[in-house]
């Protein structure tokens, strides 16, 4: 009796012990979003994060494939130092972000100026100036490829039908001409994305901030200035960071239309990296060339973190 | 979410009147419709180009001096017969499609419990994740296929349609996550406290309430992560092998491109039948894929 006595209530208090670990497993807030992040944080960390560190680790091995690396040290970012090829793919890199971003900027503000007015026919014309963001990059890449034919390219045709050269034009062929026309067929699928995501920020502004200015004598380019342009800020800053990040790493254009050539003049670093780790083998150089895109992207983030952060500063507010 | 739409429909109907009346016909006609009207030809003339292409003849593809080159008067079908009935086209097309289905799926279902984590059960933490789950959408596939090839080559899916289904939600569960955040960030608190207060838990909320109510979210996270599959192009040249299991993007750029003089008709054929089936999705859903596309941006 004394035993059961002093047994039960100890009993008690661990089943339902128990029973509360149970159910903080099941309720507690912490516990459940646990669970709830389970399937989407697995996946990010084991195909996301952790690729992401073993391809620094990797840019310090000497690993090609099919063989286990060696730890290198920096041998692999001293050999890339003296590579001409590499520099020339940073430099192309450079020039394909810089150009191409600027470009598509400029037009993709400028349509979505335009689509912004007073149209007919407004949501059709939306629809079909998305179109070339839709149709997967490689595929419309093929058709610039065939207009920008060596030998039956429909420009070369049609400037030669008009007079304005003697002989076609080899677009792919001579190392400017390709820097310049994958640079036009970037821009050319990049435009869509950036009018129409500004074209949203644009609708956004309250029509009666134009009507006030038109009283006071503001010219179109002042209102552009000084009501459009600050309210769209925010949205340009994020919109073309992704540009940017995404118009650095291009590699599906490139590779479609000139895998890099002719003779290494068109090669971006993400087509190098490719090119050198998968196609030769050498794994941990490839590793390297990828690795040092990172600091790359980072200046860029950082660049559009540091713009928005003044923004929202000059309008005197922590509004989101 | 209907009246999200609906008001946005409505700003957007209050705004393209404004102050239009203060331009004249000429000027609108000069400043607005010819600069548009170029844009949209240099915007549409490749798909013109590429499908033109796939009809013609292919005596007339290498022939521009005898007959004008932007039309045809004897369309041929041969080019789309061979890529169907003489290629393995229909296989990769299904391949895309099976592995950007699955892709998908898998995604939706993450990000849904993710998002409404983040959003609703705000358990420790769960600002900082939010901020991690977007940064790993500025995480490029290009600076990641080289390690990923090793590790996919360790498990052992090296050349198999699983190792595209497991790493394009990388690529996926980022964004949909971020605009289902949205999504759910618009549902009443009060329709979850009612819940709650009825004895439903989380899970019943969630399915009951939260899920009908963020269909057209749901809509357009699929939309738009459908079409990323579909286009994604490095992680499959470089997990992928053999001529079966390929994917549409990646066979057309490496089985059709042999030095034929003839080959254009077939690749634009190929390149046309590749992005037909997107391009009939998004015509019924263009909506839906705008506000994809910007909700994630301006978040």
């Amino acid at each position: 009796m004394a035993n059961s006595a002093i047994e039960m209530p100890a009993g008690l208090t661990r089943s339902r012990s128990e029973r509360s670990a149970w159910q903080k497993l099941c309720s507690s807030r912490n516990w459940l979003g646990f669970w709830y992040m389970l399937p989407a944080a697995g996946i990010l960390i084991l195909f996301l994060a952790y690729p992401l560190f073993l391809g620094v680790w990797l840019s310090f091995t000497d690993t090609k494939i099919g063989r286990a690396g060696e730890f290198i040290g920096l041998e692999n970012y001293e050999w890339l130092g003296g590579d001409s090829v590499f520099w020339m793919s940073v430099f192309n890199t450079l020039l394909y972000t810089v150009v191409a971003s600027v470009a598509k900027f400029a037009i993709g503000l400028y349509l979505a100026l335009l689509l912004n007015k007073h149209l007919p026919f407004k949501a059709l014309i939306r629809a079909l100036v998305l179109i070339p963001f839709i149709v997967p990059t490689v595929l419309s890449a093929i058709a610039f490829w065939w207009i920008y034919d060596s030998q039956f390219s429909i420009i070369s045709w049609s400037l030669r039908q008009l007079g304005w050269i003697d002989h076609n034009i080899n677009f792919l062929g001579d190392p400017w001409n390709a820097r310049w026309s994958t640079i036009f067929a970037n821009v050319w699928r990049g435009v869509p994305f950036i009018a129409i995501t500004l074209l949203a920020g644009l609708q956004t502004v309250s029509p009666s901030l134009y009507e006030a200015a038109t009283l006071d004598g503001a010219t179109n380019w002042q209102r552009f200035r000084h009501i459009t342009y600050p309210l769209l800020t925010p949205i340009i800053a994020v919109v073309m960071t992704f540009s940017v990040l995404f118009t650095f790493t291009d590699f599906q254009l490139i590779w479609a239309l000139t895998r890099g050539g002719p003779v290494n003049a068109t090669h971006l670093m993400a087509t190098l990296s490719y090119q050198r780790a998968i196609i030769a083998g050498q794994l941990g150089e490839g590793a390297a060339i990828s690795t040092a895109m990172i600091p790359f992207l980072l200046a860029a983030i950082g660049i559009a973190w540091y713009g928005l952060q003044t923004r929202k500063w000059q309008q005197g507010g922590s509004n989101d | 979410m209907t009246s999200i739409d609906a008001g946005h429909r409505a700003a957007t109907q209050d705004h393209s009147e404004g102050m239009a009346y203060l331009e004249t016909v000429p000027s609108r006609i000069v400043t607005t419709y010819i600069p548009l009207f170029l844009i949209l030809i240099v915007l549409l003339f490749p798909f013109y180009w590429m499908a033109l292409t796939a009809v013609k003849p292919d005596d007339q593809l290498i022939d521009m001096d005898r007959v004008s080159p932007f039309w045809t008067w004897t369309p041929t079908f041969k080019h789309i017969h061979k890529l169907l009935f003489e290629s393995d086209y229909p296989r990769w097309l299904w391949n895309t499609m099976f592995i950007a289905s699955c892709a998908t799926f898998i995604s939706l279902v993450a990000s849904v419990l993710a998002a409404y984590a983040i959003v609703r059960l705000r358990f420790k933490g769960a600002q900082t994740v939010g901020a991690l789950i977007f940064l790993a959408y500025l995480v490029p596939p290009s600076i990641l296929f080289i390690p990923l090839a090793t590790v996919i080559y360790k498990v052992g899916l090296f050349d198999t349609p699983l190792a595209l289904i497991l790493v394009y939600p990388t690529i996926l569960i980022p964004f949909s996550t971020w605009l289902l955040m949205g999504y759910f960030k618009t549902i009443p608190f009060e329709l979850e406290e009612c819940a709650l207060i009825d004895g439903a838990n989380r899970w019943q909320i969630l399915t009951k309430i939260i899920l009908p109510l963020a269909v057209p979210g749901l809509i357009s996270a699929f939309i738009f992560s459908f079409t990323l599959c579909w286009n994604e192009f490095i992680y499959a040249l470089t997990f992928l092998s053999s001529t079966q299991n390929k994917t549409v993007p990646v066979a057309i750029v490496n089985e059709f491109v042999d030095g034929d003089i003839y080959r254009w008709g077939s690749l634009m054929a190929g390149a046309l039948a590749g992005s037909l089936p997107l391009v009939i999705l998004y015509a019924f859903f263009v909506e839906h894929y705008v506000s994809a596309m910007t909700g994630a941006v301006k978040e």
